[in-house]
């Protein structure tokens, strides 16, 4: 197999497990999170019950600061990989 | 343009003019209320905030005027990463996010957050499932990427098919919003309304298609986003609330809670039913305590979410960058955008209902005698227009909970006059309503036109036809378009969110799977992706009706609004099956799936095609 095909079976490899670890940190904030909001009330979080924190602005956090970091890793990948496009 | 000399391209000057912009539209803030001390009326200033805000909307359309095809698809694939993310936003903010969304959640409580969940989380999917491989397939349209990825005329002609279907459900909805506004501002009657708000829209959208749309809806963002905020900063600055009210609204919940259950809310039940206005009969903070509770919540949310990464408008704006990995980081950038105004709805939700119900504040309303009330000029204002009324049932001459209504959209449109602002910032509401609901009509209008002059037209119809031949075509398209969904908001067949969410649903249901499984699952296939879009916009389509019109029980209590998950199960069940039941697709396009899947090199279709 010559490197540019290995390099790209890698490329793929990284980029699928990226995309289940994100998957799995989405799947979390918008439903698990919420399934539970009633227990999640008896916490008080910086005055707010944490229940109605989480879906009026904890879980928008997480994924605002997820996808700069998802965009910042993918793009690591696409580099090491040789895989990016040129500047 | 030539105000100022520009050193450089366009594209290079683009922060310097809209600096440039955002300092004339504050300066164009400031004066009108210098005018209004001194004593222009109320009508003037309402009707210059909206025409002046869409005049600025036509000249840059006007000025972005092509007869390039790839600037008009997809405005030459250059616009810069965070500049595409405000146009996205504005893109997906439309009328419904602008003026319903904190209304729902003041009236809804908890179990609304789903559609503040779930309008942003959509975009995780976008990212990390579909956004960069679409821009580095180079596609113009959706159904471009289903038409060349499976191959054959009849795939294409499917992906139109819910493409349009989607995006007219929204724009009628959106169409209705701007001549709902502009009635208002302008004085003049809903049904002339519509059709000015449709002038608007088309001036924006026509002479430049995508390149015209990405830079109004620029220029729509910072209008739409600073008329958003401020109130609600105002207004929590006069509260004591601080600065940045998001930090510290939780006391305010919490005191919620106790005014609740004084003034007994949810106890009391109005005497008789006041139609689109509603009293105030949940709880600001009572999440689902059931298991049907909780799965309406989280299935509202995953309707949404996989609607937003389905919504051909939405990924349509990835297109239009320079490269796959500018495509990438401004997903992450319209995210940023959005959440700007989805984390303060929720905020002025709280904020205008503690105005309301607590009696140490000067507006509150609950508690207060009758004749009171009736004095407020807000309350009379409103009331005259249908929006809001106080019936006296038990005849105590006092006003509880259950006998002052109002309509949802009140909370954003009225909350300046509620908290006694002047009247400049309900101008500038009204400004931001108007550029939410025109740029999302915009972004809607160009998605359905350019797939039936792109897909239907040149790649069906009429695969010879030259440049200037396409562009037109696209263009009576547009105006045919925008027309029918004028005509359609005119009747006022259903309320503005209604419509909205039930555009998310048919997206998933027919979209979504063979989008997604396109790029992930090299196996998949023509008939596979077939299957998949007709079962699944059937399959919704049949439970939509059958809940909303036939008489059906929900299952698990899945109303109309969540028909996209029947849809999207069927459509990926069928389309797993039938990929299976037929062979692999061939050599070539199991590489072209090899070649999206990495950011270097050429992109599958050309520049212009």
């Amino acid at each position: 197999m010559s490197t540019e095909a290995a390099n790209r079976e890698i490329h793929w490899k990284r980029t699928r497990s990226l995309m289940i670890v994100h998957m799995i940190i989405w799947f979390i904030f918008s439903y698990v999170v919420h399934w539970y909001a009633t227990d999640l009330n008896a916490i008080t979080f910086n005055h707010f019950p944490l229940g109605y924190y989480m879906a009026a602005q904890g879980s928008l956090i997480i994924f605002v600061v997820q996808l700069f970091v998802f965009s910042w890793q993918q793009h690591k990948i696409d580099v090491e990989c040789g895989m990016a496009e040129p500047e | 343009m030539s105000l100022f000399r520009m050193q450089g391209s366009f594209i290079d000057n683009l922060p310097k003019i809209y600096t440039f912009y955002t300092g004339g539209f504050l300066l164009f803030v400031g004066l009108m209320a210098i005018a209004e001390s001194m004593g222009v009326k109320e009508d003037t200033i309402g009707l210059m905030f909206v025409g002046f805000t869409i005049f600025i909307y036509a000249l840059i359309g006007w000025l972005s005027r092509t007869m390039q095809l790839d600037a008009y698809y997809v405005a030459g694939r250059q616009v810069p990463t965070v500049f595409n993310g405000m146009a996205t936003a504005a893109d997906w903010m439309s009328g419904a996010s602008f003026v319903a969304m904190a209304g729902g959640i003041y009236m809804g409580g908890h179990p609304y957050l789903a559609f503040v969940v779930g309008w942003t989380g959509g975009y995780v999917l976008v990212a990390v499932l579909m956004a960069p491989y679409l821009r580095k397939f180079g596609c113009y349209t959706v159904p471009d990427f289903i038409g060349t990825r499976y191959g054959g005329n009849f795939a294409r002609l499917c992906a139109v098919l819910v493409l349009v279907i989607a995006s007219f459900t929204y724009v009628t909805a959106q169409i209705d919003a701007t001549g709902t506004i502009a009635s208002r501002a302008l004085l003049i009657p809903y049904g002339v309304g519509v059709w000015f708000g449709l002038v608007g829209i088309l001036l924006c959208s026509m002479l430049g298609g995508m390149r015209a749309v990405t830079w109004t809806q620029v220029a729509q963002y910072i209008v739409l986003i600073v008329a958003y905020l401020v109130p609600v900063i105002w207004m929590s600055n006069k509260q004591g609330f601080g600065v940045i009210p998001h930090l510290v609204y939780g006391e305010a919940i919490q005191r919620i809670a106790e005014l609740e259950q004084m003034h007994q809310v949810g106890v009391l039940k109005p005497a008789a039913s006041q139609g689109v206005m509603t009293a105030l009969t949940t709880l600001h903070n009572a999440p689902a305590d059931s298991f049907v509770a909780a799965w309406r919540f989280v299935t509202l949310v995953a309707c949404m979410m996989i609607g937003t990464a389905s919504l051909p408008h939405i990924l349509m704006r990835y297109f239009t960058t320079p490269s796959v990995r500018s495509a990438r980081a401004s997903v992450a950038w319209s995210l940023f955008f959005i959440f700007l105004l989805y984390f303060t709805a929720p905020a002025l939700a709280t904020f205008t209902k503690l105005q309301v119900l607590d009696p140490n504040l000067a507006t509150s309303v609950i508690g207060k005698s009758l004749a009171e009330v009736n004095a407020l000029q807000w309350v009379q204002k409103w009331s005259s227009v249908g929006f809001a009324k106080v019936v006296d049932s038990n005849g105590d001459g006092i006003v509880q909970i259950n006998e002052f209504f109002m309509r949802a959209d009140i909370v954003v449109l009225a909350t300046p006059e509620i908290a006694g602002l002047p009247y400049v910032i309900s101008g500038l509401v009204a400004a931001g309503g108007m550029a939410a609901a025109m740029s999302t009509a915009d972004g809607l209008l160009l998605a359905i036109a350019n797939a039936l002059s792109h897909d239907l037209y040149y790649k069906i119809i009429d695969p010879k036809a030259d440049v200037k031949r396409r562009l037109i075509v696209a263009r009576v398209l547009l105006i045919a378009i925008g027309a029918a969904g004028a005509l359609v908001a005119s009747m006022r067949l259903t309320g503005i969110l209604g419509a909205v969410a039930w555009a998310f649903d048919f997206a998933m249901s027919g979209l979504f799977f063979p989008l997604v499984l396109g790029i992930w699952w090299k196996r998949a296939n023509q008939a596979g992706a077939i299957a998949g879009m007709l079962v699944g916009l059937a399959a919704g389509t049949w439970y939509l009706y059958a809940v909303k019109w036939g008489g059906m029980t929900p299952w698990w209590g899945m109303d109309d609004l969540r028909f996209g998950i029947v849809g999207a199960a069927a459509s990926v069940v069928a389309m797993v099956v039938v990929t299976l039941l037929t062979p692999a697709p061939d050599k070539a396009t199991q590489d072209m799936v090899d070649e999206v899947r990495i950011p270097k090199g050429q992109t599958i279709l050309g520049t212009t095609h």
